[in-house]
């Protein structure tokens, strides 16, 4: 318990301290996690949309692709992109592998299931009779598409709140993939792992406390959002 | 002749459980109100949708303003059209911002949109509700809504696919005559789709009837109504009684036919001889237990036992008196003549209720 | 709606601008162990390579077999490991070269103040081990196949013992979480002197066995052979590598630790032979 506490003061001690690395740190995480869960979504509403809306052979298949990737580790998603990634491999030329870019894909990847797995639900979600409702009075399969995504916003805002909160607590992928560089992919969670394995339990609860403050604020605000456009 | 402003040729559309719509012509001409009657699962819905061009047929070919649509102009066709249907389903949004959707599709600028949209709110007399969130509404305020929303948009070709099928009495007492005034001032073209007779009668100038996905009958509403052109549109417009006889006498325009060992007089040209169809509505039958019965100069007077009584509002007594035949009666009436199963009844109808019908079998 | 995606590509090109910024050839990537990381001695001779050579590192530290593995499949340019057999093994394979030692620093055998064992004293770690599994006295391990886990299995190997639960404990974990568990169990371990020196003030545990030659840690620098993979940058390998064993930076590890600790962590050996040990 008092250890707890020593981890709380020092999280409070070094944001006030404005100790660079740590506000490096916790900026780092952000913007990563941030943009990943951007590309998740910029990738998983059309695909959701996509999968809810349309027919066409081997639909099952996908939609069970998709199911299964909301549930996959993201250790075995970041084993599979440093493979992508390495020197050898088929996008080493891309030589991203141990820079942010790396972690922002692998967690892409890992949140891009979710985001598309709540998507197909909420959309399917929404009648079919009111598809054609749309259409009766003029809409076209896109604008009709973009209606049947506003109806369905709430449960999308909880999409987007899961994708980043998944991402932005996720280590394993984050670690092989970034290598956990001090300065360049030293992220919340990597550091926290760090200083753990060196023993160093107050400076670790301290990054986790960051770590569950920062997820809460955000968390926070996504809610105020979705609440508020209840009529 | 008024042109027409919709045309269906040899339009065929296959269900693989269901009933197969096959409809080999059929035109909608300019500012009437056609209606599609028929019972459910006659394909009815199916050829509305054909029509307003949110479903392929498998095939044939829709035409609009006498040029055939082709898949490029589709969407733009489909924006001069407007569909309600039995449902009102309203997005989550304000209800004005609801009715302006379909301006909105199609690039309308906000300011037009109020205008609009305020108009349209005034005239179905839901200007009130015009900030409210949409779903909050009853059953009946929210298709004045969809009313709005379709009527916004002045379209060449309304669609209305059974609209007033989910509201209670009442409120389809209120919202029909409303309908048909308003569409007799704009002069809308409409095909309004219904298995709901009375609706079709009021607001109607033709009436096509569709059973099993073909169209038996399709020309003015008084004569298919009066004139139904087989015993199966018969027995959907509400003829119960349908009676095959032969011809024994003909005179100056009546003629008697034998039926059942009795005899009704029929106002008809056909000859002796002549095998006919006859239709008779319950409600042209009137019962009465005078003996006599002589009060009315109703040319058929027929005596006959009461064999049964279905609830209803009206109730159908069914009588026989050499043949089947089924009136129409008040509960007051049943109660005050003492109706029952056995009691001895008198069936009178005018020899004009007695109509041929058409020579299909 | 379709601005998102591209924002979120520019976000992402700005995110990953600084580090690609870089030029493939400018950047090393070094692999390396965690305890050689853990001691802080990399995190002022890399950025001291870097202002001199203008190259970038990448210092990736792993377990010793993973880091030894990277750089025979050319997904590291230069590989600092303390694992001398293993080292020798890919050497002799072909598969890393021109392994070069750089420094060492030697293990400890650590326990509680009262010594149950008896093992305080010995000259020997094999013999203080031994002492310690016939009094089953509890011991730490790291258990995580670290240099420092398979530094502890030869000596075991060699006392003739194995070791098992319940007094032997394997915690999986890192130097300083392992060092932590002792201390709060009060077991002895074996643990570099760079983490005991770290340590010293926060733990109860005493020094049993040091000085012994079986308890010299010795780090070398291999480089990689540019035919391993594509993209293998030789030259910036080999010139960390040179690097780590030229005066100046010797000169840095013989004095690293002194101002922190009072004395330093490591003894720079450049030049030396494995035979010197």
């Amino acid at each position: 318990m008092d250890l707890l506490l020593a981890g709380v003061r020092r999280a409070v001690a070094l944001l006030i301290a404005g100790d660079a690395e740590v506000w490096s740190i916790l900026l780092l995480s952000l913007q990563v996690s941030g943009t990943a869960t951007l590309l998740a979504l910029g990738l998983g509403i059309p695909a959701g949309a996509l999968l809810a809306l349309a027919r066409f052979p081997g639909r099952t298949l996908l939609v069970s692709a998709v199911n299964t990737g909301m549930g996959l580790p993201p250790v075995v998603v970041g084993l599979f992109v440093t493979l992508l990634l390495w020197r050898s491999g088929p996008l080493g030329r891309w030589e991203i592998l141990y820079t942010p870019a790396a972690i922002v894909l692998a967690q892409a990847v890992i949140a891009a299931p979710i985001v598309t797995g709540i998507t197909l639900a909420a959309v399917q979600n929404v009648p079919e009779a009111f598809r054609l409702q749309l259409l009766g009075v003029g809409a076209s399969r896109l604008q009709m598409v973009w209606v049947v995504l506003r109806e369905a916003r709430l449960p999308m805002l909880a999409a987007v709140m899961a994708g980043f909160g998944g991402i932005i607590s996720e280590i394993g992928a984050s670690m092989m993939v970034g290598g956990n560089i001090k300065g360049q992919t030293r992220t919340l969670t990597t550091a926290m792992v760090l200083e753990t394995g060196k023993g160093n339990f107050d400076v670790a609860i301290a990054l986790s406390i960051l770590l569950l403050a920062l997820v809460f604020l955000v968390n926070w605000l996504l809610t105020v959002i979705q609440q508020r456009r209840r009529a | 002749m008024s042109e027409a402003v919709l045309a269906l040729r040899d339009v065929v559309v296959r269900y693989p459980r269901g009933v197969t719509v096959g409809v080999p012509a059929l035109d909608v001409r300019a500012r009437e109100t056609l209606a599609l009657i028929g019972p459910n699962g006659s394909g009815k819905s199916t050829l509305l949708r054909v029509m307003a061009l949110l479903q392929a047929p498998g095939e044939g070919a829709v035409s609009f303003r006498g040029r055939p649509v082709t898949a490029a102009d589709g969407l733009a066709v489909r924006r001069r059209m407007a569909v309600v249907f039995q449902q009102p389903l309203l997005a989550d949004m304000t209800v004005e911002d609801d009715v302006a959707l379909g301006l909105r599709f199609r690039g309308v600028g906000a300011r037009e949109r109020a205008a609009r949209a305020g108009r349209w709110l005034a005239r179905l007399g839901i200007a009130a509700l015009a900030g409210r969130p949409a779903r909050t509404l009853s059953g009946g305020e929210a298709q004045r809504v969809a009313l709005a929303r379709a009527l916004v948009l002045e379209p060449e070709v309304l669609f209305l696919d059974e609209p007033f099928a989910a509201l209670d009495a009442p409120t389809r007492g209120a919202l029909v005559p409303e309908l048909a005034a308003i569409l007799r001032a704009e002069g809308v073209t409409t095909v309004l789709v219904t298995h709901d007779r009375g609706e079709a009668q009021a607001l109607a100038d033709r009436v096509g009837v569709m059973i099993a996905g073909r169209l038996l009958q399709l020309d003015e509403t008084a004569r298919v109504f009066g004139a139904p052109a087989s015993e199966e549109v018969a027995r959907f417009l509400g003829v119960e009684t349908v009676l095959v006889g032969d011809v024994v006498e003909a005179d100056d325009g009546v003629a008697v036919v034998g039926v059942g060992g009795r005899r009704v007089e029929i106002v008809s040209s056909a000859r002796p001889g002549d095998r006919v169809r006859l239709g008779i509505r319950p409600e042209d039958v009137t019962l009465v237990t005078d003996a006599a019965g002589g009060h009315s100069s109703a040319r058929n007077q027929l005596a006959g036992t009461v064999v049964g009584i279905t609830p209803g509002s009206p109730l159908k007594v069914a009588v026989d008196c050499g043949f089947p035949l089924v009136a129409a009666v008040t509960l007051r009436s049943v109660t005050e003549l003492g109706l029952a199963p056995g009691v001895r009844v008198t069936a009178v109808f005018t020899a004009t209720a007695a109509h041929v019908i058409g020579t299909g079998d | 709606m379709p601005r998102l995606p591209l924002l979120a590509l520019a976000a992402l090109l700005a995110v990953g601008s600084p580090a690609s910024a870089r030029t493939p050839s400018t950047t090393v990537i070094l692999s390396t162990t965690t305890s050689a990381q853990d001691s802080g001695l990399l995190e002022v001779l890399v950025p001291l390579f870097e202002r001199q050579s203008g190259y970038t590192v990448k210092t990736i530290a792993v377990g010793t077999g993973q880091a030894l593995a990277l750089a025979a499949r050319g997904e590291a340019d230069v590989t600092l490991a303390h694992a001398p057999a293993l080292e020798r093994k890919y050497v002799a394979e072909g598969r890393l070269r021109n392994r070069r030692l750089v420094m060492y620093n030697d293990f400890v055998v650590v326990g509680p103040a009262d010594d149950p064992a008896g093992a305080g004293g010995e000259r020997s770690a094999i013999a203080a081990l031994r002492k310690i599994a016939a009094s089953r006295s509890r011991f730490v391990s790291r258990g995580d196949r670290s240099g420092t886990h398979q530094l502890e299995l030869a000596l075991w190997k060699q006392a003739g013992v194995t070791p098992a639960a319940p007094w032997y404990i394997e915690s999986g974990q890192g130097m300083g979480a392992t060092l932590a568990i002792a201390d709060d169990r009060r077991a002895y371990a074996i643990t570099d002197r760079a983490t005991l020196l770290a340590f010293a003030g926060r733990i109860r545990l005493v020094t049993m066995v040091e000085g012994d030659r079986a308890l010299l840690n010795v780090y070398s620098v291999m480089e990689v052979d540019p035919a391993n993979g594509p993209r293998v940058n030789a030259a910036g390998g080999k010139a960390f590598a040179d690097f780590m064993v030229a005066p100046e930076a010797q000169a840095v590890i013989r004095t690293f630790g002194v101002e922190k600790y009072g004395r330093p962590l490591f003894v720079p050996i450049a030049g030396k032979k494995d035979e010197d040990f």
